[in-house]
């Protein structure tokens, strides 16, 4: 007995040693469509994101590209994201990123959160990490803000009293309904939902996760929100990312 | 964009039911039947021929993929001219038509279709001597699509 | 609307059949749905599509609400001379949309 469990601690600590993409726990169907360049959804928005990346935009008339010079001289930044931003002495996402450089560089006013224009540059930088392993910063200035993502995360919320932790460990690979519970992990974003016919963000999974368990939906740009993106990405270390990812 | 809430959630965590969205109305056996007969002019279907692919289990009803082709050579007075397919659970019959025009490689195509729930779905080819061939498949949506909710 | 994405082979045999493959951003609305105040959403799909190369016709479709929300489509065309493919589809608006691509046979 002691030695069954013994087995299955070591198991559990594998288990977070080794985290498992929401790519093995979808269907062969889904995971071709991800896999298939020509025929996964997402890219239809890396098109549009790369179509604006060379469009000169906002009253200082500048491109990304004149910048910038390729995407693909930003290859590995998206798997750093959420990144402490010095100046304003908190952590941004990709999103807020880009809306940055629009607002502060471009003179141009930020995109919408969800508009086909955001998740088109989005998916675009994060295509130029594609394959590379989640690299973010647990560490340094971004801690009190990994620490605040985990609290949430572990935080029972909403009319049925459940955390994010309660079903994405203590319920993982388990069905709900008759979807399979992943480890919730996020590291495909922006990604396709089938369920949503488009592209969509971590922000709005992270709403529907939440709508789903009967508790105030965040903010999208709400610090509690970043936060929470930060630990996933914190706990997604070990995976490699996937954007555009699909998923059902 | 709107967030509704996952009926799924409910149902996991055994929570009060959520008042559903009434189901849309479904084809009919008789609809798919007609919508046949528009192809066929009431020529017999036969089985063979042709080949309706598409998987068994489903995940997510809103994008399946679906293949639907004849693959060995015919003479040029059976080739095929059309490939149509029928749902006979969604709420309309009708899924796709295509032709085959005279730059076509093979009469064969690949998409993706939705599917309202568990279900047959019927493929049917129709040839240059006037036969009609045909090919089925029955398949499991374990995620219905929700139609009425995103 | 972005463009469509496109997929045939730059350069393929004379005689040979080649795959043609497409996938254009396009919501398919099914006009099955309901908006969150219960109206029900207008039908907005693409009903029709078309291919030609070299101004004969390769392929052509109709589609229906069962087709999914951005929709894919492959199928097959034979190579004949060097020239041009060109897609044509319309939708309930009535907006028709094209595009090309070229392919040399050898
Ligand atoms: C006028 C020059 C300029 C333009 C135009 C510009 N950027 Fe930037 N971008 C910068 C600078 C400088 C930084 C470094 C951070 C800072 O100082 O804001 C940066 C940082 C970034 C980063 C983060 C890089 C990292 O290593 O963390 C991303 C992603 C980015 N930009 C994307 C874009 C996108 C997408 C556009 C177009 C919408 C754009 N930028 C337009 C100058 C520009
Ligand atoms: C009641 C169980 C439950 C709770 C509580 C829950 N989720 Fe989820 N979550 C799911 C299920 C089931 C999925 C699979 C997707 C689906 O809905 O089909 C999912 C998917 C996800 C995904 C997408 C993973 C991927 O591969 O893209 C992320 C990220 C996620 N959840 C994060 C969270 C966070 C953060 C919380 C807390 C705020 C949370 N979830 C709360 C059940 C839950």
């Amino acid at each position: 007995m002691r030695r069954l469990a013994l087995l299955l601690c070591l198991l559990a600590t594998v288990a977070q040693a080794a985290p498992r993409s929401g790519y093995d726990d979808a269907g062969p169907q889904v995971r071709a469509m991800q896999d298939d360049d020509d025929a996964n959804p997402g890219f239809l928005w890396v098109q549009q994101g790369a179509a604006l990346w060379s469009r000169p935009d906002g009253s200082a008339s500048k491109s990304c590209a004149d910048c910038h010079g390729d995407a693909s001289t930003l290859r590995g930044v998206a798997a750093r994201y959420p990144a402490f931003d010095a100046k304003l002495r908190r952590p941004v996402t990709l999103a807020q990123r880009i809306n940055l450089c629009r607002t502060d560089h471009q003179a141009a006013p930020a995109l919408a959160p969800e508009s086909d224009a955001l998740l088109g540059l989005t998916a675009l930088v994060g295509l130029q990490s594609r394959g590379l392993p989640i690299a973010v910063d647990a560490g340094g200035p971004n801690r009190p803000f990994v620490e605040a993502g985990e609290h949430f995360f572990r935080t029972r919320q909403g009319q049925l009293n459940l955390s994010c932790a309660n079903c994405h460990e203590e319920r993982a690979g388990h069905r709900l309904g008759g979807a399979l519970i992943p480890e919730g992990h996020a590291n495909g974003y922006p990604q396709y939902r089938l369920e949503w016919q488009t592209m969509g963000s971590l922000a709005r999974r992270l709403r529907a996760c939440l709508i789903g368990v009967r508790a105030e939906p965040l903010a999208p740009d709400a610090p509690d929100a970043v936060a929470l993106e930060l630990y996933l990405a914190v706990r997604a270390r070990g995976l490699t990312v996937e954007t555009p990812a699909v998923r059902p | 964009m709107r967030l509704a809430p996952s009926r799924r959630f409910v149902l996991g965590a055994g929570a009060a039911l959520l008042a559903l969205p009434a189901t849309p109305a479904r084809a009919t056996k008789a609809d798919v039947a007609a919508a046949i007969r528009a192809i066929t002019g009431g020529a017999p279907l036969r089985p063979g021929r042709v080949k309706l692919d598409l998987p068994l289990l489903v995940e997510n009803g809103n994008a399946v993929a679906m293949t639907v082709g004849v693959a060995d050579p015919l003479p040029a007075a059976e080739r095929v001219l059309s490939l149509h397919v029928f749902a006979e659970g969604n709420p309309l019959p009708n899924v796709i038509h295509a032709y085959f025009g005279p730059r076509s490689g093979a009469p064969r195509l690949a998409t993706r279709i939705r599917l309202a729930t568990s279900q047959t779905i019927v493929a049917v080819a129709a040839c240059a001597d006037g036969t009609f061939w045909t090919d089925s498949v029955e398949l499991l949506v374990t995620l219905a699509a929700c139609i009425d909710d995103l | 609307m972005p463009r469509p994405l496109i997929n045939v082979p730059k350069k393929v045999k004379r005689g040979d059949a080649f795959d043609i493959r497409i996938l254009i951003a396009h919501p398919m609305e099914s006009g099955q749905r309901r908006d969150d105040k219960g109206q029900p959403i207008p039908r907005e799909i693409i009903h029709s599509f078309l291919c030609t190369y070299g101004g004969e016709e390769v392929f052509r479709a109709e589609f229906f609400p069962a087709i999914s929300a951005n929709p894919f489509l492959t199928f097959s065309a034979r190579a004949v001379d060097s020239g041009q493919i060109v897609f044509t589809w319309t939708d309930d608006l009535g907006a028709t949309q094209f595009d090309s691509v070229e392919i040399t046979v050898e």
